[in-house]
């Protein structure tokens, strides 16, 4: 399993890149999303797999019998996105007010604040 | 119970959120505004008394002790770090009951003003890797907010690229955190610095390392990846540019400062040498960059790129004396850099107009003014006896001794070409007669409208602070000295928040 995501986190990565790599802030946007996705995946990824062994300890009991999955890396995803969702929507009304105020959505037209 | 730690991330917040309770009172609001700001000057000068008498002040939140739970962590550098937060918040207060536009204050402004500063009081009080993500996301939405306030094209231009690489920074933050939980299973600071010294996977270890250095160095706006500043600081309010770059740079600086001498602190051949090279890098181009401006508010932010090469070069030494130096630099380029982006407010409420070419003839009219131009500015350029001199004097000082012979020269340089930009600055804005084509009626009026005196006030608290950091620099010196001692020695940090468990 660990490879398989692996290469999906690989893949999202370097499709996050190219989308900001274009000139339509539209896209640069999506590659913002994608890029916090592959980091939210990559959490889950590298802090370790463990399939079928919920964290849930038996009644009575004090400790799990057995290892169990680490719940923590679930709880820092869910915080991510809730985060990334906000900044998000920050983003789409801000391209959305800037293409209003600036009447294109070229990143190479945006030019005039750089020099 | 510790309760000063949390009290200047609460205080903000509180008042950031009874600012929204009372959306419609402009007036409320601004009383609250000065008043929280005050409270939250006074909490952090209690914390500071306190760190000072106990060396660490520690909070565990909801008494989950470490390393399970969230902590709040005080040590000299976080103490500083927040008093400065605490006087800028002041100072911006007073200067925005007459900077911000009435339109603005509708929109929001004092309850965002207020977030930032919870943000940038919680990234520097959290022990929490991952709780430092959250306080920084705090900050930058709130940034973004206050960024955009009035909608003007140049605002929408800047903001673009500002949130742009602020995101791509956080994600890339996020990742190393995801990667260091893979390696030490621990989210706790101290923790994974004992941890990750035991680890064996050194390869790993550094490029974590790197991708921290690259997260912290956007945010920092450190060379090669500060385009983002002068592109964007000098679009929003004046009172928010003064306020961005005094803070929010610095809190990148201070995450640096924090990670690469608690947590990477094994490897310094290889990550202070990169720390190093970045730092030489950062003062020349933002040096250069200025040199070749012409708009009061972008100088200033191309100069605060290269003042933060000073800091990082203090990091990079990584010696007692430039660790010294770096927590002094940092004291003296808040107050410095606040202050001389509030002068650039009054000269442009006099003169409508922030263009060096259109502005002028304001030491012939505004003498005082002019005075208070000149501390903040040759301050910054280095010139004894002002606070800048003493800063640079204790960073080039370890420079030498360190025998780092190539970065001790840029870092001499750079002070020089500094100077050439406010020179440029006193010779265009202050020293030529006012341009036909620019209306200097207001400059003609005799008496300071009331106004303008809130904007003076702070600026003249800001410069007596300058002259007190360089006419009895001992008692700061001392603290700084403090602060580096304690950063030198990551063992005391580890046992104050594990509590001497392994």
């Amino acid at each position: 399993m660990e490879p398989l995501l692996a290469i999906a986190v690989g893949l999202l990565y370097a499709a996050a890149i190219y989308m900001m790599l274009r000139r339509s802030i539209v896209k640069l946007v999506i590659g913002l999303m994608l890029l916090s996705n592959a980091a939210n995946l990559l959490i889950f990824t590298s802090a370790g797999l463990t399939p079928g062994a919920p964290p849930l300890i038996a009644e009575g009991a004090l400790m799990p019998d057995g290892p169990i999955a680490d719940p923590l890396p679930q709880a820092l995803i869910l915080t991510a996105i809730v985060i990334a969702f906000g900044v998000l929507a920050f983003a789409v009304v801000l391209i959305h007010r800037a293409y209003n105020i600036l009447h294109t959505d070229n990143l190479d037209q945006m030019k005039d604040t750089d020099t | 119970m510790s309760l000063e730690v949390a009290l200047p991330i609460v205080i903000p917040l509180l008042t950031g959120t009874l600012c929204v309770a009372l959306w419609r009172s402009n007036l409320a609001q601004r009383i609250l505004s000065i008043v929280g700001s005050s409270a939250l000057l006074a909490a952090s000068i209690w914390l500071l008394i306190s760190v000072y008498q106990q060396g660490h002040v520690v909070m565990y939140m909801g008494n989950w002790e470490a390393p399970y739970g969230i902590t709040l962590v005080a040590d000299m550098l976080a103490a500083i770090m927040v008093v400065l937060t605490g006087m800028m918040a002041l100072a911006i207060a007073i200067y925005s009951l007459a900077s911000a536009s009435p339109a603005h204050e509708k929109f929001g402004y004092y309850p965002l003003m207020h977030l930032l500063l919870a943000g940038v009081a919680g990234s520097f009080l959290t022990g929490d890797i991952f709780n430092l993500y959250v306080w920084f996301e705090v900050m930058l939405i709130a940034s973004f907010a206050l960024l955009i306030l009035g909608g003007e094209r140049a605002q929408m231009e800047g903001a673009v690229k500002y949130v742009t690489l602020n995101l791509l920074s956080s994600a890339i933050f996020l990742s190393a955190i995801g990667l260091t939980y893979g390696v030490v299973g621990s989210l706790n600071m101290a923790d994974i610095a004992v941890k990750l010294g035991s680890t064996e996977n050194d390869g790993l270890v550094d490029v974590i390392a790197v991708m921290f250095l690259v997260a912290f160095g956007i945010k920092a706006a450190a060379f090669p990846l500060f385009f983002w500043l002068p592109a964007s600081y000098h679009t929003g309010p004046v009172a928010v540019s003064a306020l961005f770059a005094g803070l929010l740079t610095k809190v990148g600086v201070y995450a640096l400062f924090r990670v690469f001498t608690l947590i990477f602190n094994e490897n310094p051949e290889f990550t202070h040498q990169i720390l190093l090279w970045i730092a030489a890098g950062t003062m020349l181009t933002g040096v250069l960059g200025a040199a070749a401006q012409f708009e009061f508010r972008r100088i200033l932010s191309f100069h605060i790129v290269s003042q933060i090469g000073y800091m990082l070069l203090g990091l990079a030494l990584f010696t007692p004396l430039a660790l010294i130096g770096g927590v002094f630099y940092i004291m003296h380029h808040i107050i410095v850099k606040t202050n001389l982006f509030l002068i650039s407010g009054i000269a442009h409420r006099l003169l409508g107009t922030y263009d060096l070419k259109k502005l002028g003839g304001l030491y012939k009219s505004k003498p005082f003014l002019s005075i208070l131009f000149l501390i903040p500015a040759l301050s910054l350029a280095g010139i004894p006896p002002l606070s800048g001199f003493f800063a640079k004097f204790i960073i080039i000082r370890a420079g030498v001794e360190a025998e780092a012979w190539v970065v001790t020269g840029i870092a001499l340089l750079v002070g020089m070409l500094t100077m050439y930009s406010m020179i440029k600055i006193w010779a265009e804005a202050f020293w030529k007669k006012l341009p036909d084509s620019t209306d200097g009626a207001s400059l003609e009026r005799g008496r300071t409208s009331g106004s303008l005196m809130l904007m003076y006030a702070p600026v003249i608290a800001l410069g007596i602070c300058t002259l007190y950091i360089g006419l009895n620099g001992q008692p700061i010196y001392a603290i700084a000295e403090f602060s580096a001692t304690q950063l030198l020695d990551p063992s005391r940090y580890i046992e104050a928040v594990l509590g001497g468990r392994p």
